[in-house]
């Protein structure tokens, strides 16, 4: 994972930034509302954007109408005389083709990002917030606090996470509103994510406890909250950085595994994991593989953070959820 | 060692039976129950509660579960009323041939790869299987096994679902072992390359040995301790990848069974499930850090329970 080859370092932080970014405005950037069906368009195909019409002319980007003509194959023809575009309400532009109700795969795949990306987001600021407050109580403390806490790290560290995360999301009710799910997700997964974050941060508050800045400190009078705050957590910041690395893409994983197997968001609710699930359900796939497209978002994510994370040992506090 | 492995077991089964406990009261406690979810009428749920047992008081419940589990009695299951130990057994057994097949599967792909692109600094084919890993790294088992299914389901090559015969059992191995192969062919990359830079290697080289040589008989071995250490983590990540090629493919495993007995709130088949998946994980670690120990034994003792 070095990065050897004249690419900029700053690559994949770009990446993750545009990332967040198209998440963000997804409301904005997507064609379509994601929920809204168009009924004569289930499994339309991905409509390629042309410039140069069959006459020649250059236009700004569009796409020839399509119109199903065998319902039961589902075949679609293309109508080359007339050009569309976003714009034009009656007929859809299907960039990344449409499901089994007709709803634009685009903009579902971007209303996903949202809820994905947010979820894989605010549990990694939970998680590594909840592990460096255990880490450093701790590492500072020490003595029997630190065995004890410790000591629950490991016990969590060895449980199979996935069967945790499942009887933690089982014991919640089985239909809830997204917020509800949101919410419910985030606290799961932080509650199962902390224990690597803690012992990281324990170890650095060890060594640098002793470091002659953190004695300097305590001789000026310092405070254990100031030393902790000013002195300690900062040198746990490279650690913290790196551990988000690992958490983002394991969480946005495990939250599309949860979805999938229908204990995340559920089917009206564009969630990358949930449309998998309709994806799947129908047993489509292999006629309208274009449904796979969350799968791609998912490793488009994954991979840019991986990838930012260059030099990483690749199984250094790996977490595993799926 | 008798010690280490004394305590080591100790500690796997109070894990386990703590699982095992925190899985049922969880189940217990969730809202609804087996009994309520089929639409008879108010008595008859009431008379199935009182069959099953529900109608008790939690605290009894619990209590009586505990006192069969002393005796290996894991109670029975509301959905299949059968035996929740014979369920698991059978179940088990199905995630553990598949996740060895992929364990195997991996480390026949990983470590060979791993060696080759290590050990040599260019080429075409070493820039291949690294960008080949770097891409299958990050692509989780859910991902790869929604792919490959399409593919077989595209082409029609190989079945799809079930477990009837060897071919039944391509897509979920490869699904479970590829981004684990990636991971081992990253690291045994790394590893090589950093043994055969130092100076024995150097030296070894400088004799006259072939490169084949020293990387086979001399690098090779010595580079074995980071994917040692790692099969641990291994374990795991085959362990929960497991859940989702079974939930994709169909695979009548473990994960699948605790899913269902979730979903139907199925308390004792969950708690059964969960016991399983602990001891499962816990055989799996205990296992690396045995083959760890007598590698090296200097680490004997330092990792507790």
């Amino acid at each position: 994972m070095r990065n050897g080859r004249g690419l900029p370092a700053a690559m994949p932080a770009i990446a993750l930034a545009l990332l967040i970014v198209v998440a963000a405005l997804a409301p904005t950037l997507a064609p379509y509302v994601p929920a809204r069906q168009f009924a004569n368009y289930p499994f339309a195909p991905p409509m390629r954007p042309h410039l140069v019409d069959d006459g020649g002319t250059w236009h700004a980007p569009f796409a020839y109408p399509v119109r199903i003509v065998d319902p039961i194959e589902r075949r679609y023809a293309e109508d080359r005389t007339r050009r569309i575009t976003f714009a034009d309400d009656g007929e859809p532009w299907f960039l990344l083709g449409s499901d089994a109700l007709g709803r634009d795969v685009l903009s579902r795949v971007l209303a996903g990002a949202r809820l994905s990306l947010g979820i894989a987001l605010l549990a990694t600021l939970c998680t590594l917030i909840i592990g460096a407050a255990i880490g450093a109580a701790a590492g500072y403390l020490g003595g029997w606090v630190d065995a004890w806490l410790m000591r629950s790290a490991d016990l969590v560290l060895v449980l199979p996470t996935i069967y945790v995360v499942l009887a933690l999301r089982g014991a919640l009710p089985v239909v809830m509103v997204p917020a509800q799910v949101f919410a419910a997700l985030v606290v799961v997964l932080s509650l199962v994510g902390w224990p690597a974050a803690a012992r990281g941060v324990r170890g650095i508050f060890l060594v640098e406890r002793r470091s002659e800045y953190a004695e300097a400190a305590r001789a000026l009078g310092a405070g254990p909250w100031r030393v902790i705050g000013r002195h300690l957590l900062p040198a746990s910041r490279g650690f913290l950085a790196v551990q988000a690395t690992v958490l983002v893409p394991a969480f946005v994983m495990a939250e599309a595994t949860l979805s999938y197997v229908g204990l995340g968001f559920a089917s009206p609710t564009a969630s990358w994991g949930a449309m998998l699930l309709d994806a799947s359900k129908v047993r489509i796939v292999a006629e309208a593989p274009w449904l796979l497209a969350p799968a791609a978002a998912i490793f488009v994510t994954v991979f840019v953070v991986h990838a930012g994370s260059a030099g990483r040992d690749p199984h250094s506090g790996d977490h595993n959820l799926g | 060692m008798f010690l280490f492995l004394a305590r080591r077991l100790l500690g796997a089964m109070l894990l386990v039976f703590a699982v095992a406990s925190g899985a049922l009261l969880l189940a217990q406690l969730a809202p609804g129950d087996y009994a309520s979810q089929f639409g008879h009428s108010p008595a008859e749920i009431a008379a199935e509660r009182h069959r099953l047992g529900l109608d008790r008081p939690l605290v009894e419940r619990y209590t009586g579960w505990l006192e069969r589990t002393l005796t290996l009695d894991f109670g029975q299951s509301f959905q299949y009323r059968r035996p929740v130990m014979d369920l698991v057994r059978e179940r088990a057994a199905n995630t553990a041939l598949l996740a060895v097949c992929a364990l195997v599967v991996a480390t026949l792909i990983g470590i060979p790869s791993g060696v080759f692109t290590g050990s040599r600094q260019r080429g075409a084919a070493v820039r291949a299987v690294r960008g080949a890993s770097l891409v299958l790294l990050s692509v989780p088992p859910l991902i790869s096994s929604l792919v490959l299914l399409t593919i077989a389901a595209r082409t029609g090559w190989l079945p799809i679902s079930g477990m009837e015969g060897p071919r039944h059992f391509v897509v979920p191995t490869l699904a479970l072992a590829l981004p684990i192969a990636a991971m081992l062919e990253r690291l045994q990359a790394q590893s090589i390359g950093d043994v055969l830079s130092k100076p024995f290697a150097i030296a070894a080289r400088a004799r006259g040995l072939s490169h084949a040589r020293i990387v086979w008989r001399h690098a090779w071995r010595q580079s074995l301790g980071p994917i040692l250490a790692v099969y641990g983590v291994v374990v795991a990540s085959l362990f929960s990848g497991s859940f989702a090629v079974e939930m994709v493919a169909s695979w009548p495993g473990l994960g699948q069974l605790m899913f269902n007995a979730l979903t139907v709130r199925d308390t004792y088949l969950v708690a059964g499930c969960a016991a399983a998946g602990a001891t499962f994980l816990a055989i799996g670690v205990l296992a690396v850090d045995v083959a760890h120990a007598l590698a090296d034994p200097r680490l004997e003792g330092t990792h507790g329970a």
